[in-house]
């Protein structure tokens, strides 16, 4: 059991199905789980086996089907549009696969357009300063390697300060050098800053260096493993 | 300082620029043609009023035989009326070298001493009439110009059976006579009639009217009752041999200005809003796809904790930069065509000036429709993408479902080979979408097939006035109605083929409160060079039985055939006859009132007379016929049909009707707009999938046949819709030309269909091969690697 005041996440019997008739998919089938704040936890498995519908749902980008979802108390399920969208801007961070930047902006202006929209943020330049990418505040996506635009997306999820960091496969379309730089700063994100980070991804490696680790397969949870012994992110083999 | 997502804004809109100026063009192009509509309107009603009051226009006409000079301060003193001088009105033949046939003129009288009371010239070039110099005139500055006369020089002139010398003292306009026409022609022409202004007692000695007048011209008072100061005028001009006073509404140059303002107002309330609702569909159209191609970036922008307003908004912005854009871009356009059409008008109108108006009202319609619409467009979309939820949104659309074309799958892949299997089921899977842009283009074309079946239907409305109704080659008009004898003097004329007798009556048509005034045409009973035809064009016979109107006449005295009307003779014994209508013929050109000759002269108690003829010549001896004609005393007047139909076509290339050019032009451009938009939307839309075919190893040629056949297919399934609707519009855009001055008729030729599907093929050509050079620039990697 996890303290209630460490209690960030309370997931209760959450299920998901997409479609209808001979299309249906049950992307979740009543999942139950406790996350808590500070850690960095990683959802593993298969593709298909629910780990971003999870993920999507914890960070009030899409609703369950049925079951409920406590953040700090707050009821997710039930809260309406206007309340999900100023959950998302007050207190999370995504970062996605495929960087999703807005391509007629700069690194800098990507950066900005969470700044400028948040209570309490970095200020856009050192999110990026964060990340390694000073010399770059200017450059266009299209002027950049994967690894830089990850970099950006990061800087971007961390510069409105967020209690919790999504990342669905961060590291999924990047070479195992710069994927290490990415977990890289995420581990550091979670441990200089205190951002409880959920990363989510189906390569067993990453799991090595976080806090909780939930192992997912068609649609629940099989197992929850503590990891006593974090390994730094440099030290992951891949 | 702006925001990042202004930023954003800036940037899609440079990245769109072409495309966005294209929606603006075609958007700017509706508005243009309502501002410029609405001001010529305005600035043509409030040009002709100010004329009209600066220089006093008579409100009432009371022509009369001869009426005692004194007897003006009976009229003058009729309850309402303000102001009342008597003139003398009458008509002359100028002699000019460089015409084989006399010219006709107006001349007509101006105080000896003072300025006019009423009626008033505007002196345009050289000085007034010096009293003393009896064969000194004024003369209608557009006869001038047409003749290269100046102050100064002389013409030589018959009044009243006399040959005089006249000296033009100066070039002058009237407000009276905007319009001048050759008598029993409707089209002014000026170089073949003339007004003249003379000293009010050279004419009365010219015309043997010392001490009196013929015309009488009244002023009256806003709130006169013109009824009543009609039949009170009618009363004292009556014991003078008044032929029957009438309003300025019944002036035949007033009626003219207020029938082609009247056109260019119907045509400027009936075509803006079919370019307007085109564009604005257009407009709706592209902005819904370009939203939708949007989608992943605003599923990302709610993930960011965006609210809908704040996205709604940005993209709102991006819209109304297009929407307001296209509309101030049309509404200075059509200021700009305003001015350069008004400055044509001031010249065909004969306005001293004209001052192009704004209607403000016009310019804040366009706005607000323009807005409107593209706001709908982004609404019902961003409206759909909000429904998703961001985590939705923010993934690429899920594969689209070809199951609907799965049955046809065996089927196609028989008959056609893979790309073109892709191009039929991509147009299945979204039907909406093809039928959105099948639609647009069915559109742009309809607008194309109505603007050019109206340029052959104004052709349509010369060829029945001039070849099936009015067959001769010759109007002759005689002094006044002659014995039917003259009929054969004409006929013995060498070179005379056919002469065809006519008599013209001034008549009132009366039905109930209604009423019209015209002049009736007496004609044999088939007649064979001047004739009254059906709704088909086919001659009708002119019976004895009652009168023949035309249907404009029918609609304005609300009676059908069938009905009695009665007809008050203004001319003679001014005989009040009740007789059934008994055919209703329809004409293009003018209102014609037929009754058979000689039951005319029967009920003028005037057998056998006649007043004109209409001849068919041997064309190679025109010259000595015209020659013959100059030299009889009997004729007033001679007119060619050939320099009729030439005067009528350049009202119809000049007035109301020149506007269609304009229309024809936007037409066209729009309808260009519409398929070049259709293909770079499309292909904006597939960019991936094009480049991910290429990968595979499709060549350059292959790729763009994916989809430019998909273009080429939706346009073709256009064609098709396009005439139809074009079919549809044409009696729209025919019905908004017609005036009751000349009637357009709805002509359905097949070159409007061709040359109409011919411009969006060949707009779609275009547009194609400047898509191909986009498809074949793709970069591979750029555009596969992701979105960003």
């Amino acid at each position: 059991m996890i303290k209630q005041e460490n209690m960030l996440f309370l997931v209760k019997n959450l299920t998901k199905t997409y479609g209808s008739g001979d299309a249906v998919v049950n992307a979740l089938r009543g999942v139950n789980v406790e996350i808590p704040a500070k850690e960095l936890i990683v959802l593993l498995g298969p593709s298909g086996s629910g780990k971003s519908t999870l993920l999507n749902i914890l960070g009030g980008l899409d609703r369950p089907t049925s079951g409920s979802v406590y953040f700090k108390n707050e009821n997710l399920s039930t809260m309406s549009e206007a309340d999900l969208t100023r959950y998302r801007r007050q207190n999370i961070g995504f970062i996605f696969q495929q960087y999703n930047l807005i391509p007629s902006l700069t690194a800098l202006e990507n950066v900005e357009l969470v700044t400028e929209i948040s209570d309490d943020p970095m200020d856009a330049k050192q999110a990026l300063e964060m990340v390694g990418l000073a010399a770059r505040v200017e450059h266009f996506p299209s002027q950049m390697s994967g690894g830089e635009l990850q970099r950006v997306a990061i800087a971007r999820a961390i510069a409105k300060q967020p209690s919790v960091l999504f990342c669905d496969e961060p590291t999924g379309a990047l070479d195992s050098k710069t994927g290490r730089t990415i977990l890289n700063i995420l581990q550091d994100i979670n441990q200089n800053l205190g951002t409880t980070i959920i990363i989510v991804t189906h390569a067993m490696a990453t799991a090595a260096m976080a806090d909780r680790i939930i192992y997912f397969s068609d649609g629940n949870i099989n197992k929850i493993n503590i990891n006593q012994q974090k390994s730094a992110a440099d030290d992951i083999e891949w | 300082m702006f925001s990042t997502l202004d930023r954003k804004l800036f940037r899609d809109l440079n990245r769109m620029k072409l495309q966005a100026m294209a929606i603006a063009v075609v958007m700017a192009l509706g508005v243009m043609i309502l501002v410029m509509m609405g001001g010529l309107v305005i600035s043509l009603e409030q040009t002709r009023d100010t004329y009209y009051e600066r220089y006093r226009l008579a409100h009432v006409f009371g022509p009369v035989a001869r009426a005692p000079r004194h007897d003006i301060a009976r009229l003058a003193a009729i309850d309402g009326v303000n102001a009342a001088i008597g003139r003398i009105n009458g008509s002359a033949l100028i002699n000019m070298p460089s015409s084989e046939i006399p010219i006709q003129a107006q001349i007509v009288s101006l105080p000896n001493f003072e300025k006019p009371k009423i009626n008033d010239v505007y002196l345009v070039d050289g000085r007034a009439i010096n009293s003393a110099q009896e064969d000194e005139i004024l003369i209608i500055e557009s006869f001038a110009k047409a003749h290269n006369l100046s102050p100064g020089d002389t013409i030589s002139a018959t009044i009243n059976g006399a040959k005089r010398n006249l000296r033009i003292a100066g070039l002058a306009q009237s407000p009276e006579f905007l319009y001048t026409a050759v008598p029993g022609e409707l089209a002014p022409d000026d170089k073949r009639f003339a007004i003249i202004w003379m000293k009010q007692k050279s004419l009365e000695a010219a015309f043997d009217l010392k001490g009196a007048f013929n015309e009488a011209l009244l002023l009256i008072s806003r709130e006169a009752n013109l009824t009543d100061i009609l039949a009170r005028t009618d009363r004292i001009l009556d014991s003078f041999g008044g032929f029957g006073a009438y309003g300025i509404v019944d002036h035949s140059s007033n009626r003219f200005i207020a029938e082609e303002i009247k056109g260019v107002k119907a045509s400027g309330k009936a075509m803006p809003p079919i370019f307007l609702g085109i564009a604005a569909f257009l407009l709706y159209i592209v902005i819904a796809r370009i939203i939708q191609s949007e989608r992943q970036q605003i599923g990302l922008l709610k993930a960011f904790g965006y609210t809908s307003f704040e996205i709604g908004l940005h993209y709102m912005k991006f819209i109304m930069v297009i929407a307001v854009g296209g509309a101030i871009l049309g509404s200075i356009w059509g200021i700009m065509a305003g001015r350069s059409f008004a400055s044509i008008y001031q010249i065909y109108y004969k306005f001293p000036f004209l001052v192009f108006q704004i209607d403000p009202a016009t310019i804040i319609v366009g706005l607000i429709i323009s807005v409107i619409t593209a706001t709908l467009g982004g609404v019902f979309v961003l409206r759909g993408i909000f429904k998703l939820s961001p985590a939705v949104a923010m993934r690429a659309a899920t594969p689209p479902d070809f199951s609907r074309s799965k049955k046809f799958g065996a089927f196609l892949k028989k008959l056609l080979d893979q790309p073109t299997r892709m191009i039929i089921r991509t147009l299945m899977r979204q039907p909406g979408r093809a039928a959105g842009a099948v639609i647009a283009i069915a559109a742009g074309m309809s607008l194309t097939v109505a603007m050019i079946g109206i340029m052959a239907s104004f052709d349509d409305t010369i060829e029945i006035s001039f070849g099936v109704i009015d067959r001769s080659d010759i109007t002759v008009s005689f002094v006044a109605p002659l014995s039917s004898k003259t009929i054969f003097e004409l006929q013995s004329i060498d070179g005379v083929q056919m002469v065809e007798p006519i008599r013209n009556v001034p008549v009132i048509l009366q039905n109930g409160l209604y009423t019209h005034k015209g002049a009736v045409s007496g004609l044999l009973t088939n007649p064979e060079l001047n004739r009254a035809v059906d709704p088909d064009y086919k001659p009708m016979s002119i019976r004895d039985d009652g009168i023949i109107i035309a249907s404009a006449i029918a609609k304005k005295l609300h009676i059908k055939a069938g009905d009695f009307l009665t007809v008050n003779v203004r001319e003679g014994i001014k005989p009040v006859l009740h007789i059934p209508v008994v055919g209703i013929t329809e004409t293009l050109i003018g209102s014609p009132i037929y009754m058979q000759l000689d039951k005319l002269n029967t009920a003028l108690k005037q057998p056998n007379r006649v007043s004109g003829a209409f001849l068919k010549i041997d064309s190679a001896k025109q010259a000595a016929i015209y020659k013959t004609l100059k030299n009889m005393s009997q004729v007033a007047g001679v007119s060619l049909a050939s320099e009729a139909k030439q005067a009528f076509q350049t009202i119809m290339d000049s007035g109301a009707g020149a506007m269609r050019f304009v229309m024809a032009a936007v037409a066209f451009v729009i309808t260009f707009g519409i398929v070049f938009n259709s293909a770079k939307i499309a292909f904006a839309e597939r960019e991936r999938d094009l480049a991910c075919i290429r990968t595979i190893g499709f060549s350059k040629g292959e790729t763009a046949y994916v989809l430019l056949g998909e273009l080429g297919l939706i346009t073709l399934i256009a064609l098709p819709i396009g005439s139809v609707l074009g079919y549809y519009l044409s009696f729209a855009a025919a019905q908004a030309f017609s005036t009751d001055l000349y009637k357009i008729p709805t002509n359905i030729v097949p070159e409007a269909f061709g040359t109409a599907a011919l411009a969006v093929i060949v707009a779609a050509i275009f547009s194609g091969w400047l898509v191909k050079r986009n498809i074949d620039n793709i970069d591979l990697v750029a555009a596969l690697k992701t979105q960003d």
